[in-house]
């Protein structure tokens, strides 16, 4: 009996698939961001929410800390758009469906939220390591195939409805949706500051990086990261855009 | 060698564009000019330069070298050959203010702070050009462009997700004056995916506006510049991947005007060629993603002007009259390929060429670069469709690189006449010798002083398609009002025996052909032969409904020893 409830365990997480945590072993890995100091970072061992957080994930937040619901939350830590298709501060509406991943929020109340459930936003390195798998292999990077599936989503516009979470294939590590979904916060976002005009290669402006250490591709022809770096480098911590989510990590 | 030894640093051999020995090329105009330096080496330079480091010649003629057989084969080797455009010796500033002496470029463009109101910029989509400024004054410029990712047809049945500037490819034009102050809000919609910037070529400073246009999805931007140099410009987004932004149709123009404005023309269009690179192969149907490798490649599957196949033919096509000076914007977006562009039956009167201040003049195949543009002006003189293409030619036929302009307006058969001879061609024949009808007709009046007046009527045929057909059509119908009708006509069956006179001697003053008045001059067509005179006359009184008859050698004889006819008189 204990044998076939550890079977089935893993079948129904997948099934109730929103909020779960995926293990990732972390270990030495080559970023496509090039760091001054080293050739590799090092990730040590987290948890990654399976899937983006849900606009029911979220509403259930906002009941629990009504500072953080639309309208009440500070201009400055969310700006006007804030949760803007909900229907209203905590109803979700036809824009808004409850498993769909919750967008047009700001960096500020994504990481209150994860605080709220003891957790935090991930790292830019955690997110790209656990980014780097395909659904067979931990790092697919090199394989062109996969490069040109994550630019074929980038490459539509998003002007549909988004899909709900949780429908493409697990990674190699059991994580959904890190592409072709959503764009994700992660807990760094802030200082991702690539020089916005990257075709100054390694000429950056280094005094913009003071202590951080200068930052600037190092994989070139990684365009899917160079797009994420770029999309989260545009953006204040207040902002909020269509499509652009997050996950939670420990 | 005899100039080897020069103090001059250059000799002028010969200056081209007027034959006489000591005249020299038109004021204004540009001189082909053969340099050679003392060491061998070929240099290149304007003409104004050479003029200011010859010292023997400051302001002056340029020396001529008369050319002989000897000395001309003896140094053409060394010859350089280079085209000085918009050569101005002297004086003619006020002719061609902007093909002169040096603007001064930025140094010279800051015409203080901005005065009056704000102005707010007409932005146009291509193929459309706003209206010249016509400011006097440098004025502040508002240009509010909104960046838009949508999908539309690249090609008949096949869709790609195109990011645009204004919501075109190329974006919307821009047009300014130099010394303005712009002041540019960029705005990304909110349903955009990825955050853009613009780099406008136009901008003096770091990034051409990039840095400080980044701008987010659901965010504006605002930056300002002033407008330091004149010139056609092209602007692209340079956000990380430059290329896969402009690949997708993120480039445009922006126009500024030099502070006199530019020359008054009838007609401004706005094209732009781009590459674009798709999964699929040329017409695959259906929505067709970016494809990163072919576009690292450089193996582009579509080259368009204006972001369609198609977007300037059929009733697209670009709108022209003739007699009408036509101006051409034409910038290239790129991102990897260079324009070899041409307009198939045109020669540009005027190029700007890379956009900048001086012109170059008779072109018939300007270069643009990826990221540079160019405007070229020519006069229309004859109807018809004319083709832009790039004539890197297969880009044009295979891969979508062609548009039409059309121009409506009355024949000019003087200058084109069409198709005037459709006839077998027997390679093996000396081509001296007449063939055919002409021949046997030829051959019978040589041996018998006469010709069948079946052979003259086909002799005829040969001939009036070489020589009358230009005027009166191949179906002698002429043209209405202009060129009176030869079938059918009243006035031939009247005096089919003034025909002979009229070939050789020409018409001039009004007639009445059919009811029509016609005024107008037909030329003597004397060096025609009296066989040859009957022969046409013979052919075209038994052709298109006339009477019939015939004309032989000597009415054509007489006819020619004839005073002039007149039409009066066959009245």
């Amino acid at each position: 009996m204990a044998a076939l409830s550890l079977l089935l365990l893993p079948v129904l997480a997948i099934a109730a698939s929103t909020g779960g945590w995926v293990r990732l072993p972390g270990g030495n890995f080559r970023s496509a961001l090039k760091y001054e100091d080293r050739n590799l970072v090092r990730v040590t061992p987290f948890q990654l929410m399976e899937t983006a957080v849900t606009n029911v994930d979220f509403l259930a937040f906002v009941k629990r800390h009504p500072d953080w619901r639309r309208g009440k939350a500070p201009a400055v830590f969310a700006e006007a758009r804030y949760l803007q298709h909900w229907a209203g501060p905590t109803t979700l509406g036809p824009k808004a469906l409850p498993n769909q991943p919750v967008v047009n929020v700001s960096w500020f109340a994504a990481d209150a939220y994860c605080k709220a459930q003891g957790a935090r936003l991930p790292t830019w390195n955690e997110w790209e390591y656990a980014a780097a798998a395909d659904e067979t292999r931990t790092d697919a990077r090199k394989d062109p195939v996969w490069r040109e599936r994550i630019l074929g989503w980038y490459a539509r516009p998003s002007k549909a409805a988004l899909p709900r979470v949780g429908l493409q294939a697990a990674n190699a590590y059991g994580v959904r949706d890190l592409h072709g979904l959503v764009w994700e916060w992660t807990g760094d976002a802030g200082s991702l500051l690539v020089d916005v005009d990257n075709r100054k290669q390694g000429d950056v402006d280094k005094a913009k990086f003071c202590g951080a250490g200068a930052l600037s591709m190092g994989d070139r022809d990684n365009y899917a990261v160079l797009m994420r770096v770029a999309m989260l480098s545009s953006l204040e911590a207040g902002d909020v855009t269509a499509n652009l989510g997050f996950r939670c990590a420990i | 060698m005899r100039f080897g030894m020069d103090m001059l640093p250059f000799m002028l051999l010969r200056a081209t564009g007027s034959q006489a020995p000591g005249l020299l090329p038109r004021l204004g105009r540009p001189a082909l000019i053969q340099v050679r330096r003392t060491d061998g080496a070929c240099e290149y330079g304007s003409a104004l330069d050479l003029r200011q480091r010859n010292p023997h010649t400051p302001g002056a003629p340029l020396p001529q070298q008369k050319s002989t057989p000897g000395n001309r084969s003896m140094n053409r080797k060394a010859l350089c050959l280079f085209v000085a455009a918009a050569l101005a010796l002297s004086g003619c500033k006020a002719d061609n203010p902007t093909s002169t002496v040096e603007t001064g470029g930025s140094k010279k463009g800051d015409f203080g702070p901005p005065q009056g109101e704000p102005v707010k910029a007409i932005l146009t989509s291509p193929p459309l050009v706003p209206p010249a400024t016509g400011r006097t004054a440098p004025a502040k410029v508002i240009v509010e462009l909104d960046v838009i990712e949508k999908e539309m047809e690249i090609s008949e049945g096949v869709t790609y997700t195109f990011w645009t500037f204004g919501g075109t490819v190329p974006g919307s034009f821009i047009r300014v004056r130099q010394g303005d102050t712009v002041e540019f809000h960029l705005r990304n919609m909110p349903d955009s995916k990825m955050p853009h910037n613009i780099d406008l070529h136009g901008v003096t400073g770091p990034g051409g506006g990039a840095a400080s246009s980044f701008t987010a999805p659901g965010h504006a931007s605002q930056f300002s510049f002033k407008a330091l140099n004149a010139g056609l410009y092209v602007y692209h987004c340079a956000t990380a991947p430059v290329g896969m932004h402009i690949a997708n149709g993120m480039y445009g123009l922006i126009l500024v005007e030099p502070p006199e404005g530019l020359p008054k023309v009838d007609r401004e269009y706005y094209v732009m060629q781009g590459d674009f690179y798709t999964t699929g192969k040329y017409h695959d149907k259906g929505h067709q993603p970016f494809d990163m490798e072919k576009a690292i490649e450089e193996h582009p599957t579509y080259v368009l002007f204006n972001g369609r196949e198609g977007s300037l033919t059929n009733d697209k096509a670009l709108q022209a009259k003739t007699g009408e000076n036509i101006r051409l914007y034409v910038g290239n977006g790129g991102p990897n390929l260079v324009s070899s562009f041409h307009v198939i039956g045109e020669i540009f009167d005027k190029v700007w060429y890379e956009g900048g201040t001086r012109f170059q003049e008779n072109v018939q195949t300007t270069l643009i670069p990826a990221g540079g543009a160019a405007m070229m002006e020519f006069h229309m003189e004859v109807p018809g469709s004319y083709v832009l293409v790039d004539h890197s030619i297969f880009r044009a036929f295979n891969k979508g690189a062609l548009a039409i302009l059309k121009a409506d307006g009355p024949e000019n058969k003087a200058i084109y006449s069409g198709k005037e001879v459709d006839e077998v061609y027997l390679g093996d024949k000396a081509p001296s010798e007449p063939t055919g009808a002409v021949a046997a007709a030829v051959a019978t009046a040589a041996a018998t002083g006469h010709a069948t007046k079946d052979e003259r009527i086909a002799a005829g045929k040969t001939l009036f398609a070489g020589t009358c057909s230009t005027c009166h059509g191949t179906d002698g119908k002429g043209m209405s009002g202009v060129f009176p009708p030869l079938a059918a006509s009243d006035f031939l069956a009247k005096n089919p025996k003034k025909l002979p006179e009229i070939i050789t001697h020409g018409l001039q003053g009004k007639v009445t052909v059919n009811g029509k008045d016609y005024n107008s001059v037909m030329p003597p067509m004397a060096q025609l032969t009296d066989d040859e005179v009957a022969n046409i006359g013979t052919y075209v009184l038994n052709s298109w409904g006339n009477p019939g008859g015939e004309i032989t050698r000597d009415d054509a004889k007489k006819a020619r020893a004839a005073k002039p006819a007149d039409a009066a008189a066959a009245h």
